[in-house]
């Protein structure tokens, strides 16, 4: 039974291991860009307008300036786009920028808590990246800051393997962000500041529900204090000419969302991490990282909450004495230590770090983007899942049947999903938010709802949860996990729009019963007293006081509403 | 035997029928203008329930219950159609001496617009309230009935008036060949003589017509009447007139059903709950029921040419023996409806057929006749 031949000469050790090795994150990444919403032409589009919007929002937001964004896709080639997003932020000053946009898990977000659309610094890199595996091109950045004199143009490309920025081109230039004007005839808007990134990718523009129209309607919405200038220049095939189809590009007019809230939200305060909220691996870094010198100041300081008696308490507990080096416990004691901090009880965490949108100003974001007869609004108190402190925010627009074009009764209701003011178009199906909406008896509100199912109705539902650390299902941040604290935030939330909203419909169906009433009553009157006129023979004036006597009459019992 | 109540219904002139339709409307009016406050319009209520049977005069006599119609958001329409249908009856019908048709009145009212009647059961419910209301039977207001007022052969001579010359005129029912004569809408201006010995009221015209074509009336000496099915009000007030007038004995001969006794017969004898307020003209007390009972499917062996009874019969009977005044009040009825419901079977007039076709009228009415085992 031996074998003859070999096929393969078996591997020894050396010869694998002359094969490992490192795996940078870009290649990982470039592998699996469906982790980060790139799967398909039509997806890499919105993920990347997504990606570089969340940016200048950030950014403007952060640096106090009220954000005036424009986004210009532009067709190129039958599947080919250029996407610009111009922004009146800061600006970023030279030296950052090919970090920024040229390198995979670099920014300002990761390492702090604190409420912010963007979390790890892929995003816009990862955009770039995909830019240049399809197309070759490289990312091209304007940015101006206030104080410099003039812009920079810088061009860049990532070094895949690395994870390193190349810089291709960069030059000072004359360049002012600026801003399309509803006038026509008015000159465009400029700013001393701000940054403009154009990206050019292998990509597909299609409308919808999960199109970039739909992705910036609904930014408009959870951004009231956003202006966005919106614009698609497509190619269209011409005529065969010369046996060649030949693409002619189309001028589109801008679109413009409104700013209906000339107030910044305020921003975010930073927090430190609750304790338990803390990963065993998280602990162990932050231990490590520590700039206390004994494992009692550690937890004071480095934590939120944890005050010198819990501190105390929490070594005890664990058998630490609490003037050890934390440096060192990370490495031996680590464990232990975190089955105390889990075992005892701690403040919450502080809630003043969240910036919810607010029910006013949600409220006004859905008036202006949705045309319906009913708009509510409930903005939850903070609260915490898992150490990290949350707080859930939900609107609701009912239209009028048959008055929304977009929103007909008989089809599910529309449900905008929202974290840190980001509209979330994938994956609903994966969602809290949808769940918590389904999960919702619509039925005693007055809607129809399938078994389990969202409700039927002219109504869209938005629901909004801000937290200094939203978790979502995956990397490309589409779905938020179902933590039940948060499906129950959601829930009650729901539920106190849903009990408005029933207030409403029931009052519409009485004034639509008695304005029913009404027609029915103002029908036969004449014709009662056009029957006491000809019997009584009386003028045609006492016949229209007699009608006028009866409505009144009638109108007192029947129609008070 | 019969009782001295030739008077006819209360004859009211056109001009005050009119009158009473002015007084309605002007209570309305005042109603509506002058005291603020919502019109009513009041009617008897047109049911068994608001019957008694009046044993000493032999017919349902009306209770005082009564139903209000107060003008409201639910009755604005009947209201409205009411007032409508007042002013037409006054100004078309009675102003102007005119007669209409139930079916001409909803017609007519296919001119009102949104008031209209969308079917005629409709305007002759409201037709019935007015009448009752007004306490004016319709042919006084100059609605004339359309259903055919029953077939009339035998010994007995009709004097009617040429409507135009005013002269007498003369008929013979017994000299009508193989026809009969209709009784017309309204029969208190006929006059008649006889020399028969009774009247024969038949439910079916089958039978009606096999007794005519046998000139059964020469042979028994009576008037033979087809009712086709529940008698009209015309038919009753013409058997009743022939019977006070000729002082003639009535006998009933329907089929074997509860529907033959209990809507046929009893609404012939006693008047029905839906015209309650004026039974007393309409009504023939003398009458008794000669078949077919249920014991004659047992005296005259027919089980066989019985049909079981159906739910509605069931009900109705039951019915009867629970609300009907007239049934709660004679045993002897209590007892057939009782026995008909133990036996499950009803029974048609010419189930006698069995026997040879003419036995219905060479065997069977003349062994009833000389029994006279009637019931009430």
């Amino acid at each position: 039974m031996a074998t003859k031949k070999k096929t393969a000469r078996a591997e020894t050790a050396e010869s694998m291991g002359a094969r490992q090795r490192e795996i940078s994150v870009s290649e990982f990444f470039l592998k699996n860009r469906h982790l980060l919403g790139f799967d398909s032409p039509r997806k890499a589009l919105l993920t990347a307008v997504k990606e570089a919007v969340d940016n200048s929002l950030d950014a403007c937001e952060e640096g106090g300036v009220l954000p005036e964004i424009s986004v210009e896709i532009e067709q190129v080639a039958e599947s080919r786009f250029r996407l610009h997003v111009t922004d009146n932020g800061p600006g970023i000053v030279r030296s950052q920028v090919p970090k920024i946009f040229a390198k995979l898990l670099y920014g300002s977000k990761f390492h702090r808590l604190r409420m912010s659309r963007g979390q790890q610094g892929i995003g816009i890199s990862a955009a770039g990246m995909y830019g240049q595996l399809t197309t070759g091109r490289a990312t091209r950045i304007w940015s101006k800051t206030k104080k410099q004199k003039h812009a920079h143009c810088i061009a860049v490309q990532i070094e895949t393997k690395a994870n390193k920025p190349v810089i291709l081109e960069d030059v000072e230039v004359s360049w002012l962000p600026s801003f399309y004007q509803d006038d026509p005839h008015a000159e465009p808007t400029t700013w001393s500041h701000g940054t403009c990134v154009s990206i050019e990718m292998e990509a597909a523009y299609v409308r919808g529900r999960l199109s970039v129209d739909e992705f910036l309607k609904q930014c408009a919405i959870v951004n009231p204090h956003l202006q966005l200038h919106y614009r698609v220049r497509l190619l269209r095939k011409s005529n065969e000419k010369n046996g060649q189809t030949e693409l002619i590009e189309q001028e589109e007019p801008w679109t413009t969302y409104e700013r209906v809230i000339k107030k910044l939200p305020p921003p975010g305060r930073e927090i430190k991490p609750h304790p338990h909220g803390v990963e065993l691996g998280v602990l162990i870094q932050m231990l490590k990282d520590s700039p206390s010198r004994t494992l009692k100041s550690s937890l004071t300081q480095d934590f939120s909450r944890v005050s010198d008696k819990a501190a105390h308490y929490i070594c005890e507990t664990a058998g630490l004495n609490p003037r050890a080096n934390p440096t060192r416990i990370a490495h031996q004691q680590s464990e232990a230590l975190f089955k105390a901090i889990n075992s005892v009880k701690l403040m919450r965490p502080p809630t003043d770090c969240l910036s919810p949108i607010g029910e006013e100003q949600i409220i006004a974001g859905l008036k202006k983007e949705i045309q319906a007869d009913f708009y509510t609004a409930v903005t939850r108190g903070p609260t915490v899942y898992r150490g990290n402190p949350f707080q859930v925010e939900v609107g609701l627009a009912y239209a009028k049947p048959g008055e929304n074009d977009d929103l007909s009764g008989d089809d599910p209701i529309r449900v905008m999903r929202f974290a840190n003011r980001v509209p979330l178009l994938y994956m609903a199906g994966g969602c809290a938010i949808t769940r918590a909406v389904g999960g919702v008896n619509w039925k005693s509100y007055g809607l129809a709802q399938p078994k389990g199912a969202l409700p039927l109705g002219p109504m869209v539902i938005m629901a909004h949860m801000a937290s200094v650390w939203v978790p979502f299902t995956s990397e490309s941040k589409e779905a938020i996990a179902h933590y039940q604290e948060i499906v129950r935030e959601l829930t009650f939330a729901l539920q106190e729009c849903g009990r408005r909203l029933s207030v409403y419909l029931n009052k519409r169906k009485r004034a639509a019963e008695a304005e029913r009433k009404r027609g029915y009553i103002e029908k036969y009157i004449p014709h009662l007293a056009l029957g006491l006129k000809d019997v009584l023979d009386f003028s045609e004036k006492e016949k229209e006081r007699v009608e006028r006597d009866l409505k009144k009459m009638l109108e007192r019992t029947h129609l008070e509403v | 035997m019969a009782r001295k109540s030739v008077k006819g219904p209360e004859v009211i002139s056109k001009k005050d029928a009119s009158k009473k339709i002015v007084g309605v409307a002007g209570r309305i009016h005042q109603d509506i203008t002058k005291k603020k406050k919502k019109p009513e319009m009041r009617f008897p209520i047109r049911s068994l329930a608001n019957v008694k049977y009046d044993v000493k005069r032999g017919h349902f006599e009306i209770l005082g219950k009564e139903s209000t119609r107060t003008l409201s958001y639910n009755t604005v329409k009947a209201f409205a159609q009411s007032m409508r249908l007042l002013a037409t009856t006054k100004n078309d019908l009675l102003d102007r001496d005119d007669i209409a048709g139930k079916r001409e009145v909803y017609y007519n009212s296919k001119s009102w617009g949104e008031c209209r009647f969308e079917e005629q059961p409709e305007s002759d419910s409201l037709l019935d309230d007015i009448e009752a209301m007004l306490a004016v039977n319709r042919e006084q207001l100059g609605y004339i009935p359309e259903e055919r007022g029953g077939d009339v052969c035998g010994p007995l001579v009709v004097i009617d008036k040429d409507p135009v010359s005013g002269k007498d005129i003369k008929i013979d029912c017994a000299k009508l060949g193989s026809g009969a004569w209709s009784v017309p809408s309204r029969v208190e201006h006929l006059r008649f003589q006889s020399k028969a010995k009774f009247v024969l009221a038949v439910e079916t015209s089958s039978l009606f017509q096999r007794l005519v074509h046998h000139r059964y009336f020469e042979k028994a000496n009576c008037i033979l009447v087809s009712m086709s099915g529940v008698p009209t009000r015309a038919c009753r007030r013409f058997i009743r007139r022939v019977a006070d007038d000729l002082k003639m004995p009535v006998l009933a001969f329907t089929d074997g059903d509860p529907y033959g006794y209990c809507n046929i017969y009893r609404t012939l004898k006693v008047g029905s709950g839906q015209a309650a307020h004026i039974n007393r003209y309409f009504c023939v007390p003398s009458v008794q029921f000669l078949g077919v009972t249920p014991q004659d499917i047992v005296d005259y062996k027919l089980e066989d040419t019985t049909h079981p009874l159906e739910d509605v019969d069931i009900k109705r009977a039951k019915d009867a023996l629970k609300n009907d005044p007239f049934i709660k009040h004679h045993k002897e009825w209590q007892k057939a409806l009782n026995q008909m419901l133990k036996m499950g079977v009803r029974i048609e007039q010419q189930a006698f057929a069995k026997y040879g076709l003419n036995f219905v009228l060479d065997t069977y009415l003349p062994e009833k006749l000389r029994k006279k085992d009637f019931l009430p």
